[in-house]
């Protein structure tokens, strides 16, 4: 009876490894795994997590064995009073903390680079577009003919964001209200978007295509719902699309006004109300 | 060694400390409102506010839990009816509304953690089981203590108002990050729900800081004779360094906390930047920054993180010595390594910042010290396994409770790698993979270890061990459950799935993954139902369970010589204490325990001197 239910419990401390290794395993099969990718720089966040999966995994396989093992093996109906009366083992801390520290700080060196190229290494180029968050739509500004931010001739959207792909893009990311996140899962890009900061997003997308924006910093009731759209497209039909859009922005309201239907709520025009 | 065997045998013959100490309990029959108050509700007793501590917490628990189910319930299947709980919301046919659910997961996160974890750790197992640990008849400050206990109050009232004003409870997340939390116009909830927020954390604040310096005070001078610090027990190792963490990090919450308080009610604008217009209304004041309020909350949060695990991994360790009948593998590590957790834990805050707009290239500082964390918490993992290595293991309820401890906290701590990796940051943080890495960690982690602590200690609390059968089934149930509702969140994870979403599936990315979020909530309110074996099984065992003696376990620790329960005063003799807490399975002793008190023994000397 005691046998038994030693082999019990360490099959379900052995199920943890099993399960576990078996979720991940299955996962992808069922499309529950990183989504698809578009950007320049995506295969090596990927890359990094599949490197980690793999170190993590092995670990987890070692350690969830091991106690398996000893689990079953030391149970007391097993063994025959042969208790190993000792307090520990100088080699053995010297050893499981100089590996992991190795390992771990291999991890950090390795990765810096990635980083840097992601979120330090900022093309020296002006903001293809202004994404402004506000509760509980993503504004877009792009610049006009004249190439700037904030002149009259800016082009505004709401939540449908085009660029162009094969390029670097930047983003100027600013927040009108609360936090938010710009978050483009197949493009591997997170980012808050902070009241009172400009921060600079960018990145090249290497495939056309139609994907979400979502917000991942909660902003509120509505959080759920701002949601965004980008199309990445190639830089002939993106010029096509801005001219388009511009052509029906001037359409609908008289040259000479500096605001879009937009503007009339920028944090500008409102303090200047004020 | 002559006087030591001296003091042994002044001991056997018993010198009563005190007339009170030979008492149990002071009887009610001769007592009046004033002595019924002053035992059991004001009372001064270290086991008394423990047991408070432990009964507030619990109830809080099951709040908690209820809240989760009905999180759980909005993402398995969004605006659908609400069992139960739709009834009061039955004007907008029985579905939540999305404000609602953001003010059901900032309060399941704040109830979990300010009303049930850090008080059930140090509140319940720390009042209790310090004074008993170092042989001390009580606290060193008892009213102080008695004051921890009810600063509570405020704060369970503040909290539970904050439900019935106008708007609802706080909903800007337990974070409470501005600009969200500061202006009132920025939801439902971020009127008088966050005000009371701020007055409830302050109150818990000011119960821990009270707590905090009673322990550390009474670990430090009240320890029995022959107690030195390297004969401390990993509880009250991992208590007091947990007490030193409180009293250095909460000062600036409470500070922070202020700041916000100021932000909201005077305008003071800590926190809003220049020209913020939130809801269409400009902020009166600006010259602020949002991220200072990160940097000072997580400031305090992050240790608290480690506030919330280091006593839980204390008391597992001498669970898993106690029921492998074998010492604690690498004692000094243990300790030196919950103490380089504790240190470090002051340098990782930014770790939460990553994609916070805060300078990236401080981004790399706190990668590397949150890299170098994981290296303590992998050194107490291996501790464990050679703790059990060559033991005899004892399949109590307790035990594997402890053993699961272990097992769920290699997951949670292998998953943290992937988030203090930045790059890998940017694409899972604020999604599942972070919400199931903190559920294993406090969940699968810190509440087995409470509950591995209440069956190991609760013979010791009411005189009754609980019932091993149903134990054993809680403990199964709850952990398939828990590992069906949480490890599958890692792969939700892996997708992207963001947290904190009242409805994710009219997003491309995540339309299909409504079928294992309802897996997910099927486990929940399977894991939350089981609890009901663990209350009809507490309740009844206070009552009807059998009577333990003083030491049912057969463990080394101090509070194993007092009666169960312990009376006032705790021990019927003043302990003195010749060895340390994991003398199991000494070669050449007959039994396999030596406890700190039992006097020093010939085989036991010769085995120290052969093991060394």
């Amino acid at each position: 009876m005691k046998r038994l239910s030693a082999l019990f419990w360490s099959l379900l401390f052995l199920a943890v490894p099993v399960l576990g290794v078996a979720t991940f395993a299955v996962a992808p099969a069922y499309d529950i795994w990183l989504p698809k990718d578009v950007s320049e720089h995506g295969p090596a966040v990927d890359g990094l997590f599949y490197f980690i999966l793999w170190l993590t995994g092995a670990v987890f396989i070692a350690t969830e064995g091991v106690l398996f093992w000893f689990i079953w093996k030391y149970d007391e109906s097993k063994s025959n009073g042969g208790v190993k009366y000792v307090h520990g083992s100088h080699t053995l801390e010297v050893v499981w903390t100089i590996i992991p520290a190795a390992v771990l700080l291999f991890i950090s060196i390795y990765q810096m680079n990635t980083w840097a190229d992601v979120k330090m290494r900022r093309p020296d180029m002006a903001p293809t577009v202004e994404v402004i968050g506000r509760q509980f739509e993503w504004r877009l500004r792009y610049p006009g003919k004249d190439g700037m931010l904030g002149t009259p001739d800016d082009l505004h959207l709401v939540n449908d964001l085009h660029l162009p792909i094969d390029e670097d893009v930047l983003i100027q990311l600013k927040s009108m209200d609360v936090l938010h996140s710009f978050f483009l899962p197949n493009v591997r890009i997170k980012q808050d978007a902070v009241p009172g900061m400009k921060i600079p997003v960018w990145f090249k997308a290497r495939e056309e295509g139609v994907f979400d924006i979502v917000c991942a910093e909660l902003c509120g009731w509505g959080h759920y719902k701002m949601k965004g759209r980008v199309t990445f497209e190639t830089r002939e039909s993106f010029d096509r699309w801005l001219e388009q859009k511009y052509a029906e922005q001037e359409a609908t309201q008289p040259a000479d006004s500096e605001s879009a239907a937009v503007a009339k709520l920028s944090p500008a025009s409102l303090l200047a109300r004020r | 060694m002559s006087t030591a065997d001296t003091t042994a045998a002044g001991i056997e013959h018993g010198t009563h400390v005190s007339e009170t100490a030979a008492h149990p309990q002071p009887s009610p029959s001769k007592g009046s409102l004033s002595t019924f108050l002053s035992t059991y509700v004001f009372s001064k007793d270290h086991k008394v506010i423990g047991l408070q501590f432990l009964f507030s917490t619990l109830l809080w628990f099951l709040v908690g839990g209820l809240l989760a189910l009905a999180v759980r319930w909005q993402v398995a299947w969004p605006w659908s009816d609400v069992p139960v709980l739709g009834k009061l919301f039955a004007q907008q046919g029985g579905q939540m509304s999305p404000e609602f659910y953001t003010m059901l997961f900032t309060m399941h996160a704040t109830v979990m953690i300010f009303l049930v974890i850090i008080p059930v750790l140090a509140g319940a197992f720390g009042n209790f089981l310090i004074p008993l640990m170092i042989g001390a008849d009580d606290m060193a400050f008892p009213t102080l203590n008695m004051l921890s206990y009810w600063f509570m109050w405020p704060a369970f009232a503040a909290f539970s108002a904050s439900f019935f004003v106008e708007g609802g409870a706080a909903s800007s997340g337990w974070t409470s990050y501005p600009t969200l939390a500061t202006n009132v116009n920025a939801a439902p909830g971020s009127g008088w729900g966050q005000t009371l927020w701020l007055v409830g954390l302050t109150f818990v604040g000011v119960s821990s800081m009270l707590g905090s310096v009673n322990y550390m005070t009474t670990i430090i001078l009240m320890r029995a004779p022959g107690m030195t610090m390297f004969r401390l027990p990993m509880t009250i190792w991992a208590m007091f360094i947990t007490a030193v963490l409180q009293a250095f990090a909460l000062p600036v919450l409470t500070a922070a906390g202020f700041m916000q308080l100021f932000d909201r009610t005077l305008g003071t604008g800590f926190f809003t930047p220049e020209g913020n217009i939130v809801n269409n209304a400009v902020a009166t004041a600006g010259g602020g920054q949002p991220l200072l309020w990160q940097h000072l909350f997580w400031f305090y949060s992050h240790p608290a993180v480690y506030i919330m695990i280091l006593p839980a991994m204390g008391m597992v360790s001498d669970i898993l010595t106690c029921f492998a009948r074998k010492p604690l593998f690498g004692y000094r590590p243990m300790v030196y390594s919950v103490a380089g957790i504790a240190g470090l834990g002051f340098i990782v805050w930014g770790h939460h910042m990553f994609m916070s707009g805060m300078n990236p290239a401080l981004g790399v500082t706190f990668m590397v010290s949150t890299m170098m964390i994981a290296l303590p918490s992998a050194v107490k993992t291996f501790n464990w396994l050679g703790t059990i290595w060559g033991g005899k293991i004892q399949f109590t309820t307790s035990m594997l409770f402890a053993l699961s401890f272990v097992s769920m906290f290699i997951i949670g701590g292998l998953s943290g790698i992937f988030m203090a990796a930045t790059p890998v940051d940017i694409f899972i943080h604020d999604t599942y993979f972070i919400v199931a890495h903190f559920h294993y960690v406090l969940f699968a982690g810190t509440a087995m270890g409470v509950w591995a602590a209440i069956y190991f200690w609760f013979p010791k609390m009411f005189g009754r061990t609980m019932n091993e059968f149903w134990g054993k089934v809680h403990f199964f149930l709850t952990f398939i459950f828990l590992n069906g509702t949480f490890f599958t969140m890692h792969i939700l994870g892996a997708v992207g799935f963001p947290r904190r979403l009242a409805d994710a599936y009219h997003y491309e990315t995540f339309h299909h993954l409504q079928p294992l979020n309802a897996f997910m909530t099927y486990c929940a309110i399977g894991m939350v139902a089981t609890q009901i074996i663990f209350a009809v099984n507490f309740f009844w065992s206070m009552f009807f369970g059998p009577v333990a003696g003083r030491n049912p376990w057969n463990a080394n620790t101090l509070e194993w010589t007092a009666p169960s329960p312990p009376g006032h005063g705790n021990f019927d003799y003043q302990p003195v204490v010749y060895r340390g807490p994991y003398e199991y399975s000494v070669p050449g002793v007959e039994q396999d325990h030596l406890m700190q008190t039992d006097p020093p023994h010939p085989a036991a000397a010769a085995a120290a001197a052969a093991a060394h």
